[in-house]
C-alpha cells in the first residue's frame, strides 16, 4: 500500500505573473532544464513567496512555455509564476534579473489578467546568422524551398525518430547579407517565420531541409536567435519581420 | 603579459559536442579576477568530467582560499569528453579553465586534484591538450608546476613522472604556503628556473618533489630502497592536517553550476577524519585524527551556504556522519530553523549502529522516506571482524526493523567481495542477511511491499592502510563469488522479488589496484594504455579492461614485474613498498601489527571513546583529536534572515494597473 502523502497547509495563490526573458551569448549552451533549475534557485535566493504543489516533493508552481533548443539564444522566452503574496511586478523583475547570471536576462514581469498565453504563442521570428555562406548562396536556397510544396525532414524526438514537413509552417523566409567578419569570411542571415505547429519546426529543420533541397551545407554551425513569440499579425510576409508576430503579453498590460 | 581567452575558437566547437553547457562557465559564485592583477596563477584540475567535478568540495575551498588572496588567482578546469577532445586537436583549441576560458599552459601552477587513480589517463589528455609536455622532466620555465593532491596523492609513484609535486592531505594551508613560495620566487626574479622553484617547495617538508629522490630495484622486483638525491629535501615527506575547522569554514560561497551535476544539493562538512578503524577504508586511516566542527559553525554555514546559493537541500558531510558527537543538536536544530520553507537535510555515510530513529524522523520531517543506506561492508560476523567493521547482524536486523517500522521501505546495503581471508560462505552469508533484512521488514510494516538491494563491489587493497601488504583477490574469483551470491539470492522465491542486486565486476578492480599499489614503473603503464586510447576510466562506458592488461605486458615485457605481481601479490613486513617515504602519520609498525590482529580476528576500538592505541599519527604530526560535546545549542541563533523583504514592500493593490 502506497503511503499517502502529507495533507499540507499551502497557501493559496493570490498572484499570477508572466514574465519574458532572454537567452544570450555563451548562455543559449543551456538547455531548458538548466535554465529551471537556475531560475528556481534564483527564486529561493531572492525570497520569492511562491506558491507550491502539494506531494511528497513540492515543486513551486512554474509554468515553462515553448522554450528554444539548446545551442539557440532567444530574445523572447515566457515562463508564468504562481506566488503566494503580491508583488510589484518590476520589483521581481529587477531582483530576479540580479539573482540570474548575465546572459539570462529577465526583460519583462507583468501580472496575469488574461487567461492562455501558451495559445497566444502562435509563431516565432528567428533570425539564422550562417557564417561562411554568401547571400547569392543562401538566397537561392531559399527560393528552392519557398517553390517546394512540401520538404520532409527527420529528427529524433522525445517520441523516436519523426518525419514531418518543415515547409508548410514556414510563413516567411527572407534572406540577407551581414556585414562580413574580421577575416573578409561572407555571412548570409536569414530571417524566418514560423508557425508553431506539432511536432514543431525548428530553424534546424528549415536549415535540414535547405540541405535537401538545396544542398545548402554551412561549413561553421549557424547561430541562431529566436526574436519574438506571438500572435500572426495579417500580412506577416513583408517589412520588417519583428512585426510579423505582436506582443503577447499586451493583452495583460491594460 | 595578459592571456587571452581561447572562448572565440572554442564556441564555434560547442554546438557540435553533447551537453555543450558544462564547457561555458557561468557557475554561481565564480569569481573572476583579471590575470595582471595577480601574482600567481592556479589552474584547477578535476580530471573527471564537469558534472562529477564541478561539486567536489576539496576543488571548492582551494579555489575560494587562493581567490580571496589579492596577490593571486585560480581558475577551474575538467576533462573534456572525446568528442571535444577530438575537435580540439582538429582546430588547435588546448585544454582551457572554464572560469575565464585562459588556456592551461600559461599558469603558474596546475593543481590535480585526484579522488581515484581512474583520473590519471585524463590527466594526461589536459597536459597534451595544454601542449605541456607528459613528463616533468621535459618541462622548462615557460611550463607550469603540475601538482598532484588528493586521496590518491598518498601514492603518487605511479603518476610521478608526470607531476613536479605532490602534497599530502588537507589542502587549505598548503596551497597558501606554495603560493607565498612561488609568489616570492617570481618576485626574485625566478632564481635558479624551475629547479629552485621546486627544491625551496621540497625543503619545506611538505611538498613531494618525485624528481628529488631516487629508487633503487632489487633484481626480483622488490624497492630496495628510496632516497633523496639533493641536499635539504626530507627523507619522508608529511601530510598535512588543518587543525580547528571551525577557523576554516570552507566553501563560503559554494559554486552552484547550470550544468546538471551528480550533487544537486549543497555539501557542508561536519567533521574530518575518522577513527573508526575499518581496516579496509584508506580514508579513515589517512585523515585521522578526528576533528569536529562544532554544531554553531555547522549552522551558520548551512544558513549562509543556502543564502549564496538557493540549494533546497543541504547534505551533512563527513566519513560517518552519525557519529558526529552533537549530531543530535545539529539534527534537530536544523530540522526546527527550517521547518515549512521546503529545505531538505540529508546524512550520508551512517553507521548502522549510529542510527537511531530520532535522528531519522528529524531529517524527514517532510515525509520523505524514500530510502535508508548502510555498509555492512563484509557478510558475515566473521568478515566483519577480519575488517574491524564492528556491527553485528542483530545490529543490522534491530536497525532495520525500526526503520521499516517508522515507514521506510527500501534499505540499501553496501558489501565488499575479496577481502582478506573470505571464503565463499562468507559472500553467500549475505544473502542470508538479506533475507532477515526483508523478513523483518515485513512484519515490522505489516507489508510484503518493501524491498532491500544488496550493492557489491570487489575490495581494492590501498596504500596506508593494514590491508596494505595482502593479495587482492583476482577477478575470475571475484566474478565467480558474486554469481554465487547472486543465484543464491534469486533461487529463494519468497524473498528473490524484494531484493534487489547490484554488483560490479571484478576487472575495473584490478586496474584500480594495478594504480593504488603501483610504484614508478606502472607509470610505463598509464602513458601507454593513455597512448592507445584511454579515457575516462572512471566510466564503464570507456573502461577497458583488455587495453589496459596489453598496455601492461608491453611497459612491464622483460622486466620482473606484471599486473598479478602489483594486484593479487601479498607482501611481507620487510618489503619496502612504494609509498614507505610518503608519511601519512601511522606508524607501519602499528599497521603490521593490525594487520595481523585482523587475521586473527581480534578488533580495535574507536580512540574517541577509549585510550590511545598508538596508530602513531597525532604523535607523529603533533595533533589531537578535537571533538565535543560542547554543550552548546542551535537556540541560541538569531533567527533565520526573512529573505525578499524587499519584494514585499509597496505592493500594489490587485487589479491596480502599474
Amino acid at each position: 500500500m502506497a503511503r499517502q502523502a502529507p495533507v499540507r497547509d499551502v497557501a493559496p495563490t493570490v498572484q499570477r505573473l508572466r514574465l519574458r526573458y532572454a537567452k544570450r551569448g555563451r548562455l543559449r549552451f543551456t538547455s531548458t532544464r538548466d535554465f529551471q533549475r537556475a531560475l528556481e534557485r534564483a527564486l529561493r535566493r531572492t525570497g520569492v513567496p511562491m506558491a507550491y504543489s502539494q506531494g511528497f516533493n513540492p515543486h513551486p508552481r512554474i509554468s515553462y512555455t515553448n522554450a528554444a533548443p539548446t545551442g539557440t539564444a532567444s530574445e523572447a522566452e515566457y515562463v508564468e509564476l504562481a506566488l503566494v503574496k503580491r508583488l510589484d511586478p518590476e520589483r521581481l523583475r529587477e531582483a530576479l534579473d540580479e539573482a540570474l547570471p548575465d546572459g539570462l536576462d529577465v526583460l519583462e514581469v507583468v501580472e496575469v489578467r488574461t487567461p492562455d498565453l501558451a495559445a497566444r504563442l502562435e509563431a516565432s521570428v528567428w533570425t539564422v546568422e550562417l557564417p561562411g555562406v554568401g547571400c547569392e548562396e543562401a538566397s537561392s536556397a531559399a527560393a528552392a524551398f519557398l517553390g517546394c510544396d512540401r520538404a520532409e525532414v527527420s529528427r529524433l524526438t522525445k517520441s523516436g525518430m519523426r518525419t514531418f514537413d518543415a515547409r508548410e509552417p514556414v510563413v516567411r523566409l527572407e534572406t540577407r547579407e551581414a556585414s562580413p567578419g574580421a577575416d573578409g569570411t561572407p555571412c548570409a542571415i536569414l530571417d524566418l517565420v514560423v508557425r508553431h505547429v506539432t511536432p514543431s519546426v525548428r530553424p534546424d529543420d528549415v536549415l535540414a531541409a535547405l540541405r535537401l533541397v538545396a544542398d545548402l551545407v554551412p561549413p561553421i554551425p549557424a547561430r541562431v536567435t529566436r526574436l519574438a513569440q506571438g500572435p500572426l499579425v495579417d500580412g506577416a510576409s513583408d517589412g520588417d519581420p519583428r512585426r510579423a508576430v505582436s506582443d503577447p503579453l499586451a493583452a495583460d498590460r491594460d | 603579459m595578459s592571456v587571452e581567452s581561447v572562448f572565440p575558437r572554442l564556441e564555434a566547437l560547442l554546438p557540435l559536442v553533447t551537453k555543450p553547457v558544462q564547457y561555458v562557465g557561468g557557475e554561481l559564485n565564480a569569481v573572476h579576477k583579471e590575470w595582471d592583477d595577480v601574482a600567481v596563477h592556479w589552474a584547477l584540475m578535476y580530471p573527471d568530467a564537469y558534472e562529477v567535478g564541478v561539486p567536489n568540495q576539496g576543488v571548492q575551498i582551494l579555489y575560494e582560499v587562493i581567490n580571496e588572496r589579492d596577490d593571486a588567482l585560480a581558475e577551474r578546469t575538467y576533462a573534456v569528453w572525446p568528442d571535444l577532445e577530438a575537435l580540439m586537436r582538429e582546430h588547435g583549441v588546448p585544454q582551457f579553465t572554464v572560469d575565464r576560458h585562459r588556456p592551461l599552459g600559461a599558469f603558474d601552477l596546475v593543481g590535480m586534484s585526484f579522488s581515484t587513480e581512474l583520473g590519471y589517463t585524463n590527466m594526461l589528455t589536459a597536459l597534451d591538450l595544454a601542449g605541456i609536455p607528459l613528463h616533468a622532466v621535459d618541462r622548462d620555465d615557460t611550463h607550469p608546476v603540475v601538482i598532484a593532491g588528493g586521496h590518491a596523492a598518498f601514492n603518487p609513484e605511479p603518476v610521478a613522472r608526470f607531476v613536479d609535486a605532490a602534497v599530502l592531505g588537507d589542502g587549505e594551508q598548503a596551497v597558501l604556503r606554495i603560493t607565498d613560495l612561488v609568489r616570492d620566487w617570481k618576485a626574485e626574479g625566478r632564481p635558479g628556473g624551475r629547479d629552485e622553484l621546486l627544491l625551496r617547495l621540497a625543503r619545506t617538508g611538505g611538498v613531494y618533489v618525485p624528481a628529488f629522490y631516487d629508487v633503487d630495484y632489487l633484481p626480483d622486483g622488490r624497492i630496495q630502497r628510496v632516497v633523496p638525491n639533493r641536499p635539504g629535501v626530507p627523507w619522508r615527506v608529511a601530510k598535512h592536517t588543518v587543525m580547528d575547522l571551525d577557523a576554516w569554514p570552507y566553501p563560503k560561497a559554494p559554486l552552484v553550476p547550470l550544468a546538471e551535476s551528480v550533487h544537486e544539493r549543497m555539501s557542508v562538512e561536519i567533521f574530518r577524519g575518522c577513527t573508526r578503524g575499518c581496516r579496509f577504508c584508506q580514508a579513515g586511516m589517512i585523515t585521522r585524527p578526528v576533528r569536529e566542527r562544532s554544531a554553531t559553525t555547522v549552522a551558520a554555514m548551512v544558513d549562509n551556504g543556502l543564502e549564496k546559493t538557493g540549494y533546497e537541500e543541504v547534505g551533512l558531510l563527513s566519513l560517518s556522519s552519525a557519529d558526529h558527537s552533537e549530531i543530535a543538536v545539529i539534527a534537530k536544530g536544523l530540522a526546527d530553523r527550517y521547518e515549512g520553507t521546503e529545505t531538505g537535510l540529508s546524512l550520508p555515510s551512517t553507521r548502522v549502529d549510529a542510527f537511531n530513529i530520532e535522528l531519522a524522523n528529524e531529517l524527514t520531517r517532510n515525509g520523505r522516506r524514500s530510502g535508508l543506506t548502510f555498509a555492512p561492508e563484509g557478510g558475515s560476523e566473521r568478515m566483519r571482524r577480519v575488517i574491524n567493521k564492528q556491527v553485528t547482524e542483530d545490529d543490522l536486523i534491530r536497525t532495520v526493523a525500526t526503520a521499516y517500522g517508522n515507514g521506510w521501505r527500501q534499505v540499501k546495503l553496501y558489501f565488499m567481495c575479496g577481502l582478506p581471508t573470505e571464503t565463499d560462505d562468507d559472500v553467500l552469508q549475505i544473502a542470508e542477511v538479506a533475507r532477515r533484512v526483508i523478513e523483518t521488514g515485513r512484519r515490522a510494516s505489516g507489508t510484503r511491499d518493501i524491498r532491500c538491494t544488496v550493492s557489491i563491489g570487489g575490495f581494492v587493497p590501498k596504500p596506508h592502510t593494514p590491508f596494505q601488504w595482502a593479495g587482492q583477490l583476482d577477478h575470475e574469483t571475484t566474478d565467480a563469488r558474486l554469481r554465487l551470491l547472486r543465484d543464491a539470492i534469486r533461487a529463494d522465491k519468497q524473498y528473490a522479488k524484494a531484493i534487489g542486486f547490484r554488483y560490479h565486476d571484478g576487472k575495473p578492480g584490478i586496474v584500480e589496484g594495478l594504480l593504488s599499489r603501483g610504484d614508478r614503473r606502472v607509470g610505463g603503464v598509464i602513458e601507454e594504455v593513455w597512448r592507445n586510447g584511454a579515457r575516462f576510466d572512471g566510466w564503464s562506458e570507456h573502461f577497458s579492461y583488455d587495453r589496459w592488461m596489453t598496455a601492461a605486458r608491453t611497459a612491464f615485457e622483460g622486466g620482473p614485474v606484471d599486473v598479478d605481481w602489483y594486484t593479487t601479490r601479498e607482501r611481507d613486513h620487510t618489503e619496502v613498498l612504494p609509498w614507505d617515504h610518503l608519511d601519512s602519520g601511522l606508524d607501519k609498525d602499528w599497521l603490521w601489527e593490525d594487520w595481523q590482529d585482523s587475521l586473527a580476528e581480534v578488533g580495535v576500538e574507536d580512540c574517541r571513546w577509549t585510550p590511545c592505541f598508538d596508530c602513531g599519527v597525532c604523535e607523529q604530526m603533533g595533533t589531537e583529536i578535537q571533538v565535543g560535546p560542547t554543550g552548546v545549542t542551535l537556540l541560541g541563533m538569531p533567527p533565520l534572515p526573512p529573505r525578499g523583504e524587499d519584494l514585499l514592500a509597496a505592493v500594489p493593490a490587485p487589479g491596480t494597473a502599474l
